[in-house]
């Protein structure tokens, strides 16, 4: 049972913005929105000059969405995350009402075969099933550290209690359908489940059940023919070569025609060319790849892996389950989908359509990353 | 913390730390192991040649005037990658395109059609490129036909037009040298894997037959490329390369079109006037030689076709039509791919040879109606004895059976069908002198060789065809098994290997197997016209620069020499000129103005027609003029033409009317063949 509450501590010295929170966490998560910015620029300006259009447009919206983002994140660490639990019902009903109204035709707009995105006037949009992974998260967080007795693992109703939090918003994504993020939160799920406590055969079980779901999926037709030919062009990059298969060869070139240094920010002819599509958005790291090689790259893969060993120290550090639970969920969430996007723009991943965390073009996923680090930092505050 | 907790979060993190390290590793194999690969697979996708084919040079005849030359069309072309895609696989889009070309469908459909994706038997006006050129549908659109297209693209996807410089065969004098020219036709994808050092580019045209596939390499010039660095969307970003095409060089040839449509016409008539005495006619050819340089005048043969329906766009029907039996096959040309038995024309070879087996010059022989020769009666051509003559007389009237005596004592001398180790195959050896079965090394392309039935020759044919014969009423058609064609096939089975008495007998007046070509012809009277010299007959005089700077003349190159004494070669003059004077020419050349010495030749043709009829008699003259001094020699030729002088020698007597300006005729040649090179007004094509 969580007995350390140690409600009231604000860290030891807030003379400045940062202070008491994770430095080295907070360095590597801005140097990630600074490159963010700039392959987005570079990803985009060519492109919209020789359009007419601004070459600024996207450098200026990401820079909003940064901006936004660390307030986003700056205010998560403002309330202390054991006060949040009792929101919990809130941030998750919250959540699946975003999913739910997405789906109402006329509300929810259609990019790329998915109804994932509610448009507002003024061309704002945003993702709901971004926000919703953090619904999930601390939903489940919330639901597996609750301890009965002396139980050192949480009982089999609780599972499935926190199973069925999950389960509302998966089922709510599916019909959108958008299989990344369902595949993103699968995999948090699974790993919140099994940090908790809960036996292995709930894990095993789960990945049965998941891998079960997926053959199913596919077989009774629930999956799109866009997202089946995305699957084939990852077995065959041949076979579907104007689309998606194009696509992901274009992406390989790019990055391997970058080589160690690099040709140079601003100056990848395959980058300027425009030969990968959606490469500011799931597509930016090709970018780092092209005109930063294999330093500048390596750099990004370094960095994410200095943020993940963070997140994994604090969470080891908190004695306080509920927050580890956050933290388990956030790694998760973060490492899966770095992998998941990186892998595919490499080949290791077949293609679905999930951002990378910091550096894509996007306001709604930057929000929900920006978001996790500010649990993060918000359990590593609280934490003596 | 619990321990049980604490360890799922090590393995947790364990394998998010070796996800993140096999990201490390792919991206250090991609970019660092592996990023040569992908930096020239990057190139590959960035970089675009743009391609601008040079300006063909001319070809003009020896006086400037043009006989090939480039003029500015409208190119409509289809894109099969484009096409393909298209639910009906594009035939609603080529309806539309042959209506408003004004084309059969039927021909822009198999214009478009790649060969191979057609049954061999249906390939006449296929597209010999790829599927990833643009394939021409016309040259020829008009203006308002191009803007209709690329007004309504969405109508026309696929579809594009553009102005090309298309090959054109003027005709200015009304010759058209269909198969000294040849044409221009797409690269094909063995000219783009060529190892000849040349590099071809898929929107190039190259020379696919004559003149235009020799000297290719001269007239093609150097391709423009320009290479760019394109977007996706094909946009040019950025120029990498740029080197301007250079014109190519033009050919200046010995043709001149004035005599050639004069031949061409006059080959014409003869065939006409052949066809209105009975004859069937059904081709020909007819040869003005330079006997002095080897250049080829003119060169005609019959039937042709306007070269111009290459670059206008070949229909099925035309394209069916070059290789048709009925139509005569006018993709063939007969002065140089024609192998016909010489018959008379022969006999200069003859009488060579029986000066060499020791027969004097000076001596008379007898000219009886007929010889028999073991069980057959070999006759001569009219059946009419001339009792003992001399061999000037003997060559004017033609006599066959001189040259029957003497070629079978030669032959009985030699062992006869039990041949000697050495035998001294006078006739055999002086046809090879002569250059029988040789070609003549002219410079355009297939010529054929004919052929010396000599004992070599037997024997191969005899390993060929000996299952034949000696099966022959179990291999053979029913229609053939006629008692005289059993009683054939049994000795041939029996002594085919050998030449025998018969085979002998023919050969020395020119029946037989021989096979010679009209080129060969003008050849062997050239050298007896001259010197004795085989000449090379050749089409090319130069190549010069556009700026008239000349890169190659091509000097007279002679392949051998006659193996007969000056004597000799004096008496065969002649004899030569006694034809016409006094023989089987007299009539022909009544009248001319001008000395010619000439050969009439009429040879039996075995065999059948296409409706079984028998194949009437080949007409041949061949001659040289003036006879002192000659400076041309002419060569007619007719397939199934009748006699020869009748025919053939009607027809060069009309051409020697226009080279010399007699009988009322206009002179071709008032001061002579010219030998200084025009000058080429590459602007205006022609002046000489």
């Amino acid at each position: 049972m969580a007995t350390n509450l140690n409600i009231g501590h604000r860290g030891k010295d807030r003379r400045s913005f940062f202070a008491g929170s994770d430095r080295a966490l907070n360095i590597a998560v801005l140097l990630l929105l600074f490159m963010g910015i700039v392959l987005v620029y570079a990803a985009t300006r060519d492109w919209f000059a020789s359009n007419g259009l601004d070459p600024e447009y996207y450098l200026k919206r990401q820079l909003i969405n940064v901006i936004i983002g660390i307030a986003l994140a700056y205010g998560t660490t403002l309330i202390d995350y054991r006060l949040l639990r009792a929101y919990t019902p809130v941030v998750w009903g919250l959540g699946v009402l975003g999913l739910i109204v997405v789906l109402i035709p006329g509300l929810g707009s259609t990019v790329n075969g998915a109804r994932s995105w509610i448009s507002f006037p003024g061309g704002f949009q945003i993702q709901p099933a971004e926000l919703a992974k953090i619904s999930i998260i601390i939903g489940m967080a919330l639901i597996l550290s609750e301890r009965i007795a002396n139980n050192d693992a949480p009982t089999d109703k609780q599972v499935v209690q926190s199973l069925g939090v999950a389960a509302v918003p998966v089922l709510l994504i599916i019909l959108q359908p958008d299989l990344g993020t369902v595949l993103i939160i699968s995999a948090c799920v699974i790993t919140m489940i099994a940090v908790s406590g809960a036996g292995l055969r709930w894990v095993l079980g789960l990945i049965v059940v998941g891998i079960t779901g997926a053959y199913l999926a596919v077989a009774s037709g629930e999956v799109s023919e866009y997202q089946l030919n995305r699957l084939r062009s990852f077995v065959d990059p041949n076979a579907d070569p104007q689309a998606s298969g194009y696509q992901l060869r274009q992406a390989r070139i790019t990055i391997g025609s970058g080589g160690l240094l690099g040709k140079g920010l601003f100056d990848g002819p395959q980058t300027n060319g425009r030969f990968v599509p959606e490469q500011q958005t799931d597509f930016i790291f090709t970018v780092a790849g092209e005109e930063l090689g294999f330093l500048g790259a390596g750099l990004i893969l370094a960095l994410y892996f200095v943020i993940l060993m963070r997140a994994f120290s604090i969470a080891r550090r908190t004695n306080d389950l509920f927050g580890r639970m956050v933290c388990v969920g956030v790694i998760a969430w973060f490492s899966f989908q770095i992998f998941e996007n990186i892998g595919m723009t490499m080949g290791l991943m077949p293609m679905t359509g999930v951002p990378l965390p910091f550096l894509s073009y996007g306001g709604s996923s930057m929000f929900a990353n920006l978001i996790g680090v500010g649990l993060l930092q918000n359990v590593y505050q609280r934490t003596r | 913390m619990r321990d049980r907790s604490a360890l799922s979060l090590l393995v947790v993190q364990i394998l998010v730390a070796s996800l993140m390290l096999a990201l490390f590793g792919r991206l250090f194999y991609l970019q660092v192991a592996d990023g040569p690969r992908y930096q020239q697979a990057a190139l590959d996708i960035q970089s675009r040649d743009i391609v601008t084919p040079a300006l063909r040079g001319l070809i003009v005849d020896n006086e400037g005037n043009l006989l090939a030359t480039n003029k500015a069309g409208l190119m409509v072309t289809a894109d099969r990658s484009v096409l393909d895609k298209l639910e009906d696989k594009g035939v609603s889009v080529l309806t539309r395109v042959s209506s408003v070309l004004k084309l059969n469908y039927e021909d822009v459909y198999l214009r478009t059609r790649l060969c191979p994706e057609l049954p061999k038997d249906q390939r006449n006006g296929c597209w010999n490129g790829n599927r990833y050129q643009p394939i021409p549908v016309t040259k020829e659109a008009s203006e308002n036909q191009v803007l209709t297209i690329l007004e309504q693209s969405d109508l026309f996807p696929g579809i594009d037009a553009q102005p090309v410089s298309i090959r054109y065969y003027p005709a200015l004098a009304g010759e058209r040298a269909t198969h000294v020219l040849g044409y221009v036709g797409p690269i094909t994808e063995a000219d783009l894997n060529n190892d000849s050092g040349i590099r071809y580019y898929r929107n190039e045209f190259k020379g696919k037959a004559g003149l235009e596939s020799v000297y290719d390499r001269f007239l093609r010039g150097t391709a423009g490329v320009k290479t760019v660095i394109v977007d996706r969307k094909e946009a040019v970003t950025q120029e990498s390369r740029n080197t301007p095409a250079i014109s190519g060089n033009h050919l200046i040839v010995h043709i001149n079109a004035k005599l050639q449509a004069v031949v061409e016409q006059e080959l014409k008539s003869s065939v006409l006037r052949a066809k209105a005495s009975g004859r069937r006619a059904d081709a020909g050819a007819a040869i003005v030689l330079d006997v002095k340089t080897g250049g080829v005048l003119a060169m005609a043969s019959y039937p042709d076709y306007d070269l111009n329906i290459w670059e206008n766009g070949i229909t099925v029907k035309q394209a069916k039509e070059l290789y048709s039996a009925q139509s005569g096959v006018p993709a063939l040309s007969r002065a140089i791919q024609g192998g016909f038995a010489p018959a008379s024309t022969f006999k200069v070879v003859s009488l060579s040879a029986a000066v060499d087996a020791g027969y004097s010059l000076k001596s008379r022989y007898n000219c009886p109606s007929s010889v028999q020769i073991g069980n057959r009666e070999f006759k001569n051509f009219d059946s009419k004895a001339a009792g003992l003559i001399d061999m000037t007389k003997a060559m004017a009237i033609s006599c066959d059976s001189i040259w029957y005596q003497i070629s079978y004592d030669e032959w009985v001398r030699d062992g006869g069908l039990k041949p000697k180790a050495n035998p001294n195959d006078y006739f055999f050896n002086m046809a090879a002198g002569f250059g029988v079965g040789k070609r003549t090394g002219i410079d355009l392309p297939s010529e054929i060789s004919g052929r010396l039935p000599n004992r070599e020759w037997k024997r191969g044919w005899y390993e060929q065809n000996k299952d034949f014969y000696c099966n022959y009423e179990k291999r053979a058609k029913k229609s053939q098994l006629t008692a005289y064609l059993i009683e054939i096939a049994r000795e041939n089975c029996l002594d085919g290997d050998k030449v025998r008495a018969g085979d002998m007998v023919n050969f020395s007046i020119g029946q037989g197997d021989t096979l010679m070509t009209p080129i060969q012809m003008a050849v062997m009277y050239a050298a007896i016209a001259t010197d004795g010299r085989l000449v090379v007959p050749q089409v090319a005089k130069a190549i010069v620069q556009p700026n008239g700077k000349v890169i190659k003349s091509f000097a007279p190159k002679y392949s051998g020499e006659l193996p007969i004494k000056k004597t000799t070669l004096k008496f065969l003059q002649n004899s030569l000129r006694a034809v016409v004077t006094s023989g089987t020419a007299t009539g022909a050349f009544a009248g001319l103005g001008v000395e010619v010495s000439g050969k009439t030749g009429t040879g039996q043709v075995f065999g059948r027609n296409l409706d079984g009829s028998a194949k009437d008699d080949t007409s041949w003259f061949a001659s040289y003029a003036p006879s002192k001094n000659p400076q041309y020699a002419v060569v007619m030729m007719v397939s199934q033409g009748g006699f020869g002088a009748s025919t053939s020698g009607i027809g060069v007597r009309r051409i020697y009317e226009h080279i010399f300006g007699t009988n009322g005729k206009k002179a071709v040649f008032p001061n002579g063949v010219p030998n200084r090179l025009p000058y080429i007004d590459s602007s205006k094509g022609a002046i000489s």
